[in-house]
Order: C-alpha cells, then structure tokens, then sequence
C-alpha cells in the first residue's frame, strides 16, 4: 500500500516536472533553434515544468535532433546510459525520426531509434515549436495514463 | 613548463555551453588556457558526397539543410553557382526577393546570436527579450516563404513564391517594431556595465591576425577588416542597394557584439529599400533539367560571414562535384588564437562570439594519424597504388589495367 503511495506521488512528480536534456545527435541547427524558442516567451514550455538541465544525470526526458552520424553514436548511447531511469527519449524532427533528407549518406546511421529506444516521434523540416509542446504534452499525457 | 603542472580537460560533445556536438580539448594551468585542441566532425553527414547523388533540384533542398540558421545562405550560393553553369538570366524581381529574405535570415541570425551571447555571459534576460522580438521576425518568413527555418524560397533561375502588397505592409510593421527594439539592444549592448565588463578586452583578436587566420564576417570586421561580400562582389540585388558596412577597432566579443547590433539596423534599411524598388516582372525562367558542362564558385556574405560553394557540372542532372566553405571553418582558427593565455571562464562567450555553426564547418574528415605529427595527403598515383595493393590481396590482379 506504501510503495503504491510512493509511485504515485513519483508518477506525479515526473509528470509535473519533466527536466530535459537536449542533444543534438548531427541535425543542420533548425530543430535546435526551434527547441529553444520553444523554451522562450513567446512559446514558453517552461509552464509545463519543464526545464532544460545541462547533464544527462539530472534529466529525464532526452530530446534529440537530426539524424544520428557514425561520430556522435557511441556519445548517444553514453548519454543514454547516464540517465536514470525510467528515462524517455523523444526524437524531433523528421531526421530524428528516419534519417529524413540524410537517409544514405555515408556517414548516417538513421533516425535515433537505430541506436536507443524512442518514446515519441515529433516529424517536421524542421519542428515548428507548436509541435514541440505538443508532441511533449502527448508524452506527459501517456504517461499519466501508463501510472 | 613541466607536464605535472598542465591539466587536461575534455569539453564536449555533450556539454552546456555548448548547442552542438564538437569536442575541444583544453590544456590548463590554473585558471590559464595554455592550448586548445578542437576536434570537429560529430556533425559530418556526407553532404557533398550526397549533392553527388541527387539531381539539381534535389540538391538545392538538401544544401539548405546544410545548416538550419543560414539555409537561404547555402541555396542561394548554391543556386547562383548553378544559374551561372547553365548561363540563366535570373529576372530582377526574382533577384531582390532573394535579397529581402537573406536579410530578414541576418536579422533572424544577429538577434539569435544576441541572445545566445546574453546567455554565455549569464544574462539571461536579454535572451528572453531577443528571442521574444525575434519571434517578430520569424512571423516575417514564415509568411512570406511558408516556414519558420529552411526557406526553400529559391529554385534554380528565380524564386518560388511571389510576395503581395498585404505581405509588404507586415513586413514593414515589423521592421518598425524591431528597429525600436534594436535601438534598445544597442543601448543595452554599449551602456549596461555589467555588458561591458563582461565582454570588453575578452577574445581579443588583433587586426593583423584577424587578416593572417582569414578570419571572416562580423569577426573580421570588429577586427577592423573592411570586408564584405555584398559590397565587394555584389550579387542579387545588392548592388542596387545602398547601405554601410560596419567596422569597429575594439578587436574583442564587445565589438563583435557591437558591430552584429548596428549590422541589424543596416539590414532593416536594406529590406525597407528593397520593398521600395522592387521591380515588377516575373520571380523565374525555365531552367533546363540537365545543367550544361562547366564550373562556377560562387560567393555569399552569410550573416556569419562569406560563404562559398563550387559546383561542378558534366552535363548531367546531377553534379559531378560540390564544394562548400562555410564562414564558420573560416573562423575556427581565430578562436584558437583567441584562446591562448585567456581564462577557462571566458571559453564558452569566445566561442559562442564567433557565432559558430558546426553543421556548417564539418565537412570534412581530416585523418590524423596520432603517432605522426605530419598530415598525409594522397595523390591520385598514391591512391592508386593503394587500390592496387589492396584488391592484390584480395586475389585480384589490376597492376595490368592501363588508365
């Protein structure tokens, strides 16, 4: 009865502030750019509480953008593992997604679930903020239901 | 200096002060930065190889993504490379819709760049404001062009979409809200002490080392190098608009800051005077599929600084090759040279200063062997031999086949 108190006041928790790391894993920038006005005023995903941490060790959601090239994949799978469970992954934009325009080049590897577990997928050249909170609410939102 | 007293530590590819994946070295005693070691290279997707690939169309798409901050800095240069291969007339409207979206793009870039800086230096608030105003801008594009980043304005002998006198008057609304609020950044940027002591003497690149390095863009001109493309090999409509191109002497991040400041207001005047002249006619020719034999290098001022691609072409649809320099590449040196002897607190603003562009830079793979300190760089007899001896050994015999 206890530990079923304790889950859900962690379920609660983790819903109510998710804290992000972002990383970019080889994307052109504009997946980025958009990750952070959805931080600032006009978007403002901080009213979600959620807050973007500068290590792997505080976070819990890791968001990441383009597509994943051969030099930044064993660094994805160090920063996956570094994260404390239960962890989520969401992969933003349409590289992240599939490899997008990059798909076949030498040096890709594909979207970011060739190498870690994706929790939700956000497609779009890039992510208009919009979708950003959306795609997060979509995630807290399953979560809630998950318990 | 003894190695006992050099400490090493890593920065990156994951870090906070940094937005992208690059990975640097640094050699400290003390506080004292004594080398830095810059290792790019975790952005290297294989866009030149891939422009190879794909057909002119194609490739217009793909070079935009190049980098999401300047993408209608690489289409364009890449459009006029090709447009100059197959010899195209591009209609003057066509051309002074190309010069009102890079300037909206610089505009979009300087305030980002504000922003960022603010936030290196832990004045976060000035991030919150510039991203709130750069918000303004970014309507701008996403109205006239259909998206927010990565334009796809371009196509190869004009424009894609036609702008309406509706669009016009928006843009000039927010021209006049931002200059009102660009004015306020200048006097934040050249008033607010905590600004000035922040960034005054910091990254201090000096006008001859800026010209030794080659540095480029906002870099070089606070650097007081008086260099731009726009002015000094015009293209699009530049030569048909009046503006300054800014200088400072300060040499460190305050003139940096200062010169992208005073760059904004030059870019509203241009988009005032380009909505002003703007002649009427078509926005494209017919362009042919397969673009005739030739080479073209072509030259564009990025708000980061000069961009320039090589197009190669053999008559095909496709490309035979594609050679891109960013302005970031360009700068990357200076920063190495700004570095030395400075303060381990100052690496994240020195960096940030440049405005770097990692996706922009890694397009290269340099192999270093680490037991030799001397870079090698195989001829086509080398590689040749290399094939030789390695299909040889596979049990396949080549030696014979003449070439």
């Amino acid at each position: 009865m206890a530990i079923k108190a304790v889950k859900k006041i962690l379920t609660w928790a983790r819903i109510k502030s998710p804290w992000i790391i972002h990383f970019n894993t080889g994307a052109c920038n504009a997946c980025d750019i958009e990750i952070i006005a959805a931080l600032t005023p006009r978007y403002d995903l901080e009213r979600f509480g959620v807050l973007l941490k500068g290590t792997p060790r505080h976070a819990d959601v890791l968001v990441c953008s383009g597509p994943v090239t051969k030099e930044v994949e064993p660094r994805l799978k160090r920063i996956y593992e570094q994260m404390v469970e239960p962890k989520f992954v969401i992969a933003v934009g349409t590289c992240a997604c599939t490899g997008g325009v990059f798909s076949g080049c030498y040096n890709i590897k594909g979207g970011i679930d060739t190498v870690i577990p994706v929790s939700a997928y956000i497609p779009g050249c890039p992510v208009s903020p919009k979708a950003i909170i959306d795609g997060t609410v979509k995630l807290l939102v399953s979560l809630e239901e998950k318990k | 200096m003894s190695d006992k007293n050099k400490f090493k530590i890593p920065i990156g590819p994951q870090h906070p002060a940094l937005k992208e994946p690059e990975s640097f070295s640094v050699a400290l005693k003390g506080e004292k930065i004594l080398g830095v070691d810059i290792r790019l290279g975790y952005n290297h997707r294989g866009v030149e190889k891939a422009c190879e690939e794909r057909t002119y169309i194609q490739d217009m798409y793909l070079v935009e993504r190049v980098c999401g901050i300047c993408s209608h800095s690489h289409s364009t240069c890449f459009v006029q490379a090709v447009e100059e291969i197959a010899g195209l007339q591009v209609p003057r409207r066509a051309l002074y819709i190309r010069t009102l979206v890079s300037e909206l793009e610089r505009i979009h870039s300087h305030l980002l760049w504000l922003g960022v800086a603010g936030h290196e230096i832990g004045f976060d608030t000035l991030l919150m404001y510039t991203w709130r105003d750069r918000e303004v801008v970014m309507d701008i594009l996403a109205e006239l062009t259909g998206n927010r980043v990565n334009y796809g304005m371009n196509t190869i002998g004009g424009v894609r979409r036609d702008i309406n006198p509706d669009q016009i008057k928006k843009v000039l609304k927010g021209m006049d809200i931002l200059e009102e609020r660009t004015k306020y950044y200048i006097e934040v940027a050249s008033k607010e002490t905590t600004v000035i002591k922040r960034l005054l003497g910091v990254g201090i690149l000096s006008h001859e080392d800026a010209l030794r390095l080659d540095a480029v863009g906002p870099t070089a001109r606070a650097s007081n190098v008086n260099r731009d493309v726009r002015r000094d090999d015009p293209y699009a409509a530049y030569s048909e608009v009046s503006f300054n191109v800014i200088t400072d002497d300060h040499n460190d991040i305050y003139g940096r800051t200062l010169v992208r400041v005073k760059e904004l207001m030059e870019a509203y005047k241009i988009v005032r005077q380009v909505l002003k002249d703007m002649p009427d006619g078509p926005i494209t020719v017919k362009a042919p599929r397969k673009i005739p034999a030739g080479e073209a290098t072509s030259r564009y001022e990025a708000p980061r600084g000069e961009d320039m691609h090589y197009v190669k072409s053999n008559g095909t649809e496709k490309p035979e090759r594609v050679k891109i320099r960013a302005p970031t590449l360009a700068n990357i040196q200076a920063v190495k040279h700004m570095l030395k002897d400075r303060f381990l607190a100052d690496m994240p603003i020195v960096i940030a200063a440049i405005d770097p562009c990692f996706s922009c830079t890694d397009r290269l793979i340099s192999i270093n062997d680490l037991d030799r300190t001397k870079s090698e760089i195989v001829t086509w007899e080398g590689l040749r031999d290399y094939s030789i001896k390695w299909y040889k050994e596979k049990g396949i015999d080549f030696s014979k086949v003449e070439i």
